[in-house]
């Protein structure tokens, strides 16, 4: 089968991000830029998918400026066998970016689409579902094991109280949570061996998606900071401070 | 203006993350429905009629509700968003699931875990874990919003809204329920407890964390965990509180053997009172915590137990 992975260039997730003065954004000049955590995650998914023999080809797609690919290299590195940028300086909102990915399943015709839950700068968790509604396929979301039989595959989500498990109809798209596996780390013959994997750089006119959002960033502003408080001498001074000061037990 | 309501629910109670996203609408202003979507849901369907500020409550009561899933529920709000200027689900894991479908079939942007209403079309949310907060402003035609329960009080319980039920059965076809292991507590839900405390990495394995238990057991207060003890096999993911868990906004926090990563900060940050106790007087949860204890957590945490 036939397995494509999605991936996002996002900040390093160890960065403190911090506003600009003018309030327009935050700042990302000269920031340490990476895999979006949970598309590493797809990316090994997808890997193990295929030394395993249920996938024989993994296809990894980014959208964004030149630079992902960068990100799309680093994916061939940890095992996908080849690429595509759909190349755009603009940042895009999730429905655009779910449309770009609708165009380039009808292209591949993948029967498995993994992405990350949700990219850890705009913390939007929608993409996936969106691409599964406009490619009329099934979700599994939230991820933490997967079992590809015949004709559909199992997944068992992270849902608030415990575990779900569904069985969903090929071709689906999977989102992935943090227990779905643990990604590797790309090997040096295999970064020089991903330099010569094909890499096909699209733009969004190729396929003739509107990128158009209907919404509007007016603000972002640093969250109010709390101030550290005072520090108590025992457990009954804790108690106490707690029940006559805080009134909260 | 009118705004549709998403209940969650598990077919046999009400959760409280509705009543929070009814005063979300509530504060956008105009008539407030409710959908309710389940199979033989009629007792939370009485549960819900008496949420204050809500007008109707819709039932579609149907074996291909029974388990929430994302392409069925999608089609019937849908289907329903037609009506309505705003639709609202609570940002728990099923509203996150199915919501961006309903907003992709519609053609419009969605606006994720919004934590206040500027206007009927203005919208603050936080990104990149919290820290930043957007304001942003939706020009389409409805409004797709997922509401982070902790940015909003919970809506009364002294209404009285007419019950109507929906003969459409929308079934996608597309996927099927296999299992579900839910976790048996008596203890409140993370996002809805008043008190929650959590262990970290700190606690050194799984079975410590019933000297958490016998503090909440005292509190009648949930137990978390942060995703360093997770990650290390102490506690199960849907303890998890931080970015990639549970937002939670307690009365009182009480963080033990937690460092206070970002990612941590991020899920706990807004809570009213933040206790933390950690041996180490550098770890940065003490520059958030109102209380702070530099002690062992072995030893304080069974005194603690001992004196409430």
């Amino acid at each position: 089968m036939k397995v494509l992975v999605a991936v996002k260039r996002v900040i390093d997730y160890n960065i403190k991000v911090r506003v600009k003065s003018d309030q327009s954004g935050v700042d990302l000049t000269n920031v340490k830029m990476a895999m979006n955590p949970f598309c590493e995650i797809a990316v090994e998914e997808a890997v193990r998918l295929k030394e395993k023999g249920v996938a024989d080809e993994v296809i990894v797609v980014s959208i964004g400026p030149k630079v992902a690919q960068e990100q799309i290299r680093t994916a061939m590195a940890l095992g996908a066998d080849r690429g595509i940028l759909v190349e755009t300086d603009e940042p895009l909102e999730s429905l655009a970016i779910a449309k770009l990915l609708a165009k380039v399943v009808e292209v591949e015709q993948p029967d498995l689409v993994i992405l990350g839950k949700q990219s850890i700068d705009a913390d939007n968790n929608q993409t996936g579902q969106m691409l599964g509604t406009l490619a009329g396929m099934s979700q599994g979301t939230f991820a933490s094991e997967i079992n590809v039989g015949e004709n559909c595959v199992e997944v068992t989500r992270e849902i608030d109280g415990g575990l779900q498990t569904l069985s969903l109809n090929l071709p689906a798209i999977i989102t992935t949570d943090l227990r779905l596996n643990e990604p590797r780390y790309a090997s040096l013959p295999n970064i020089m061996k991903a330099k010569r994997k094909p890499l096909d750089v699209k733009t969004p006119a190729d396929f003739g998606v509107n990128v158009i959002s209907g919404l509007k960033t007016l603000l972002v502003e640093s969250p109010q900071e709390r101030s550290a408080g005072v520090l108590v001498g025992s457990v009954g001074e804790l108690v106490e401070k707690l029940k006559n000061e805080a009134k909260v037990i | 203006m009118s705004i549709l309501v998403i209940a969650e629910h598990d077919n046999g109670s009400l959760k409280d993350e509705t009543l929070n996203t009814v005063t979300a609408a509530v504060q956008i202003g105009g008539n407030v429905d409710l959908l309710l979507a389940g199979e033989n849901c009629n007792a939370v369907a009485e549960q819900a009629a008496k949420i204050s500020g809500v007008n109707r409550v819709l039932v579609a009561d149907h074996s291909v509700y029974a388990h929430q899933l994302a392409e069925n529920i999608s089609l019937l709000v849908t289907e329903l968003a037609a009506d309505y200027s705003h639709v609202l689900a609570p940002a728990t894991t099923n509203g996150k699931n199915f919501m961006p479908r309903v907003a992709a079939t519609l053609d419009v942007s969605q606006i994720s875990e919004i934590t206040a209403v500027v206007s009927v079309d203005t919208f603050k949310r936080p990104i990149y874990a919290g820290n930043a907060i957007a304001t942003v402003q939706s020009m389409d035609k409805v409004k797709v919003i997922t509401v982070r329960a902790t940015g909003f009080d919970a809506a009364a319980c002294d209404g009285s809204a007419t019950i109507e039920s929906l003969d459409k059965v929308t079934d996608a076809g597309l996927s099927s329920f296999v299992k579900e292991e839910l976790a048996q507590s008596d203890r409140p839900g993370l996002t809805s407890a008043k008190v929650i405390i959590s262990g970290g990495r700190g606690m050194g394995n799984s079975s410590n964390f019933n000297l958490l238990e016998q503090v909440a057991d005292k509190l009648g207060a949930a137990v978390g965990a942060s995703r360093a003890a997770v990650d290390a096999g102490y506690a199960p993911n849907d303890m998890q509180v931080g970015q990639t868990g549970k937002i939670v906004a307690p009365d009182l926090y009480i963080a033990v053997g937690i460092s206070g990563a970002i990612q941590h900060l991020a899920g706990m940050k807004d809570s009213k009172v933040i206790v933390a106790i950690n041996k180490d007087e550098e770890a940065p949860i003490f520059q958030v915590a109102d209380f702070g204890l530099v002690d062992d957590l072995f030893d304080a945490v069974p005194e603690l137990a001992h004196s409430l």
